[in-house]
C-alpha cells in the first residue's frame, strides 16, 4: 500500500510539472495553431534563472526559494513574449515556417545554454525541507512533490480564474473557438497571442525551478525531455483544453510511475496510450471536434 | 447622397484560388441593399472580403475613406457590424460573454439589444453552442447591434431558420434597417422582396446585375430564372427555372 501512495505522490508530482509545460502548450496551439517546439526553453532559461537566484543569495532559504520562483516564470515569461513578438507575429498561418523557426530555436538555445552554463547538469539545493519526507498512509513522500503539486494547482486556478473573470480570458476562450469571428468583432486577437504566450512562458518558467527541484538538477536538456511527454499530455487532454491538460497530466504521469515501476516500461505506456486515444478520440480526452 | 460603401475592381481569393473578380458596386447610406446570385457565385466571399476576412485587392471605400490596407478589426472599428453565414456564435461562451465580447463602443446599446431580442436577457448565463440556430440568430445578429455602425454587412441571416423565426429575423432587419444601412446576402426572395431596396446579382464571381429597386428586380422572371435560377411570384411561392427539376416540388430559396 505504501507503495502505491508513494508512486502516486511521485506521480502527481511529475503531473504538476507537465502540466506547468502542457498548460501554455495547449493554450497556444488552441489559439494561435502554433506548434511550439521552443516552449521547452523557457522551462529551461527558467530553471537556469531560478538556480542562478539560488547560487546568489544562499540556496537553502525559503525566500530565495520564493525569489527563484519569480524570476524564474518572470524570465520564462519574458523569453516567450520576446518570441512571439519577434518571430511568431510574422509567421501566423505558415505553419511549415513556425515548426521550422522553434525547432531551430530549440536547438539554438540549447547550444546557448550549453555555452553559459556548461554542458554538465548543474545540481541545486533548495530549503531543507524539501529533502525531508512526509508520512502519508504509511509512505515517506518527499516534501518537494507536494511544492509542484501545490504549485501547479495554484497556476490552475489562477487560469482558470483569468480565463473566466477577465475580458482577455474571454478573448482567450472565444479565440480558441474561432479566430477570425473574434477579429470580426473588431478585437485585435494578436494582443491575446502575446499575453498567451507570456502566461504560458511564465508557466514553463516556474516548472523549470521546480522541475530543477524536483530532479535536483539543471542541464540545457531539462526542458527538452520534459516537453515531449507535455506534447503528449496536450494531445491527449486535447489541443486547446486548459481542463483537458490538468487531466491528462496527471493521468500520463501516473501511468508512467506505474508502469516504470511494475514493468519497467513506463515510457512505452505513455506512447501507447497517445496512440489509443489518436485512434479513439482524435479530439483528445477533452479538446474540441476538429 | 453619397454611398456610405463603395467598392471597386474587388478581386477576392481563398487559398491561392480567385473567388470573385472585378466586383464593383456602391451601397446606399439608407435602407437594404440586397447580394443576391446563385450559390457558390461569391456572396460570401465579396463579404469577407470588403472586411479582409481573406485576401483581395481592389479598393473598398467605407464612407469616403479608403479601407482596403487595413486589418479586418480595424475596419470593423471604424463602424462596420458583421452577421456571418451560420451565425458563429462562441459555443463555449454564454449568451452575456457573446455580448461582451462585442461591446466596443464606450456606451454600447444594450437597451435597444434587451428591447430587440427580450429573449436573449432570460438566456444569458445559458452557452450558446446550446440554444437553438434562431436563437443563435439572434445572439449574432444582437452583437451587431450593440454598437454604432456606419453599415451592417448580414449573410444569409433567415438560412435554416423555421418560418416563423424567419420573420422575426426579418421584423428586426427592417428596425435595424431603419437606422443603419445595410448590404444582405439572402437567398429567401420573399425576405428579399420585403425588406431589399437596391440589389446587386453576382454571377460566376462577378457583378452581372445591378437593380435600384429589388422588387423590380424580382419581378422581372426572364432576368431572376437567368440569375438566380428561380423566379418568386409574390405570392409566396417560388417556381424553378426551365430544366431544374420539373414535376419536383418549387423550392423556397434561389440556389
Amino acid at each position: 500500500m505504501s507503495t502505491v501512495i508513494l508512486l502516486a505522490a511521485t506521480g502527481l508530482g511529475l503531473g504538476a510539472l507537465y502540466f506547468l509545460v502542457a498548460s501554455g502548450l495547449s493554450l497556444i496551439y488552441g489559439l494561435m495553431g502554433v506548434l511550439n517546439f521552443a516552449h521547452g526553453s523557457f522551462l529551461t532559461l527558467g530553471a537556469f534563472a531560478g538556480w542562478e537566484v539560488a547560487r546568489r543569495t544562499g540556496a537553502d532559504s525559503w525566500w530565495t526559494f520564493l525569489l527563484s520562483i519569480l524570476i524564474g516564470a518572470a524570465v520564462g515569461a519574458l523569453f516567450a513574449a520576446f518570441t512571439e513578438f519577434v518571430l511568431i507575429r510574422r509567421l501566423y498561418q505558415r505553419h511549415i515556417e513556425q515548426v521550422l523557426i522553434t525547432v531551430g530555436l530549440a536547438l539554438a538555445t540549447v547550444a546557448l545554454f550549453e555555452g553559459i552554463w556548461g554542458t554538465d547538469p548543474v545540481f541545486i539545493q533548495g530549503p531543507a525541507w524539501f529533502k525531508d519526507t512526509t508520512e502519508l498512509l504509511g509512505a515517506r513522500i518527499p516534501n518537494d512533490r507536494f511544492v509542484c503539486i501545490i504549485a501547479a494547482v495554484l497556476v490552475l486556478l489562477a487560469m482558470v480564474l483569468f480565463l473566466k473573470r477577465t475580458r482577455y480570458g474571454m478573448i482567450i476562450r472565444a479565440g480558441v473557438e474561432n479566430r477570425s469571428m473574434v477579429t470580426a468583432l473588431g478585437i485585435d486577437v494578436r494582443k491575446a497571442f502575446t499575453l498567451v504566450f507570456t502566461i504560458g512562458g511564465a508557466a514553463a518558467g516556474l516548472g523549470g525551478v521546480l522541475a530543477s527541484h524536483y530532479f535536483g538538477y539543471v542541464s540545457p536538456l531539462l526542458g527538452g525531455s520534459l516537453l515531449i511527454f507535455a506534447f503528449i499530455v496536450t494531445v491527449i487532454g486535447g489541443l486547446g483544453s486548459l481542463t483537458g491538460a490538468a487531466v491528462a497530466s496527471v493521468a500520463v504521469a501516473l501511468l508512467q510511475q506505474f508502469a516504470n515501476f511494475y514493468f519497467g516500461l513506463g515510457d512505452l505506456a505513455v506512447v501507447l496510450a497517445l496512440a489509443l486515444v489518436l485512434l479513439f478520440r482524435p479530439a483528445g480526452l477533452l479538446g474540441r471536434k476538429s | 447622397m453619397k454611398p456610405i460603401l463603395n467598392i471597386a475592381g474587388l478581386n477576392a481569393f481563398i487559398a491561392g484560388q480567385q473567388v470573385i473578380e472585378d466586383v464593383s458596386f456602391s451601397v446606399p447610406a439608407t435602407g437594404i441593399t440586397a447580394l443576391l446570385g446563385r450559390n457558390g457565385v461569391g456572396k460570401t466571399s465579396t463579404i469577407k472580403a470588403i472586411i479582409g476576412l481573406i485576401g483581395r485587392t481592389g479598393t473598398v471605400e467605407l464612407d469616403g475613406q479608403r479601407i482596403e490596407k487595413e486589418e479586418t478589426h480595424r475596419i470593423i472599428r471604424r463602424g462596420v457590424g458583421y452577421v456571418p453565414e451560420d451565425r458563429e456564435v462562441f459555443s463555449k461562451l454564454t449568451v452575456a460573454e457573446n455580448l461582451k465580447l462585442a461591446e466596443r463602443d464606450a456606451h454600447p446599446r444594450r437597451q435597444l439589444v434587451e428591447e430587440l431580442f427580450p429573449d436573449l436577457v432570460k438566456r444569458s448565463g445559458q452557452l450558446a453552442g446550446t440554444l437553438s440556430g434562431g436563437q443563435q440568430q439572434m445572439v449574432s445578429l444582437a452583437r451587431a447591434l450593440l454598437n454604432e455602425n456606419k453599415v451592417l454587412l448580414i449573410d444569409e441571416p433567415t438560412k435554416g431558420l423555421a418560418p416563423k423565426i424567419v420573420q422575426e429575423v426579418a421584423d428586426t432587419l427592417a428596425q435595424a434597417a431603419a437606422t443603419v444601412p445595410i448590404l444582405l446576402v439572402e437567398q429567401n426572395l420573399q425576405v428579399v422582396r420585403q425588406l431589399a431596396d437596391g440589389a446587386v446579382v453576382l454571377s460566376g464571381g462577378r457583378v452581372a446585375h445591378t437593380a435600384d429597386s429589388a422588387a423590380d428586380f424580382l419581378a422581372d422572371e426572364d432576368l431572376t430564372r437567368r440569375l438566380l435560377g428561380v423566379h418568386d411570384d409574390g405570392a409566396g411561392a417560388a417556381a424553378p427555372a426551365a430544366g431544374s427539376g420539373a414535376g419536383e416540388p418549387a423550392p423556397e430559396v434561389a440556389r
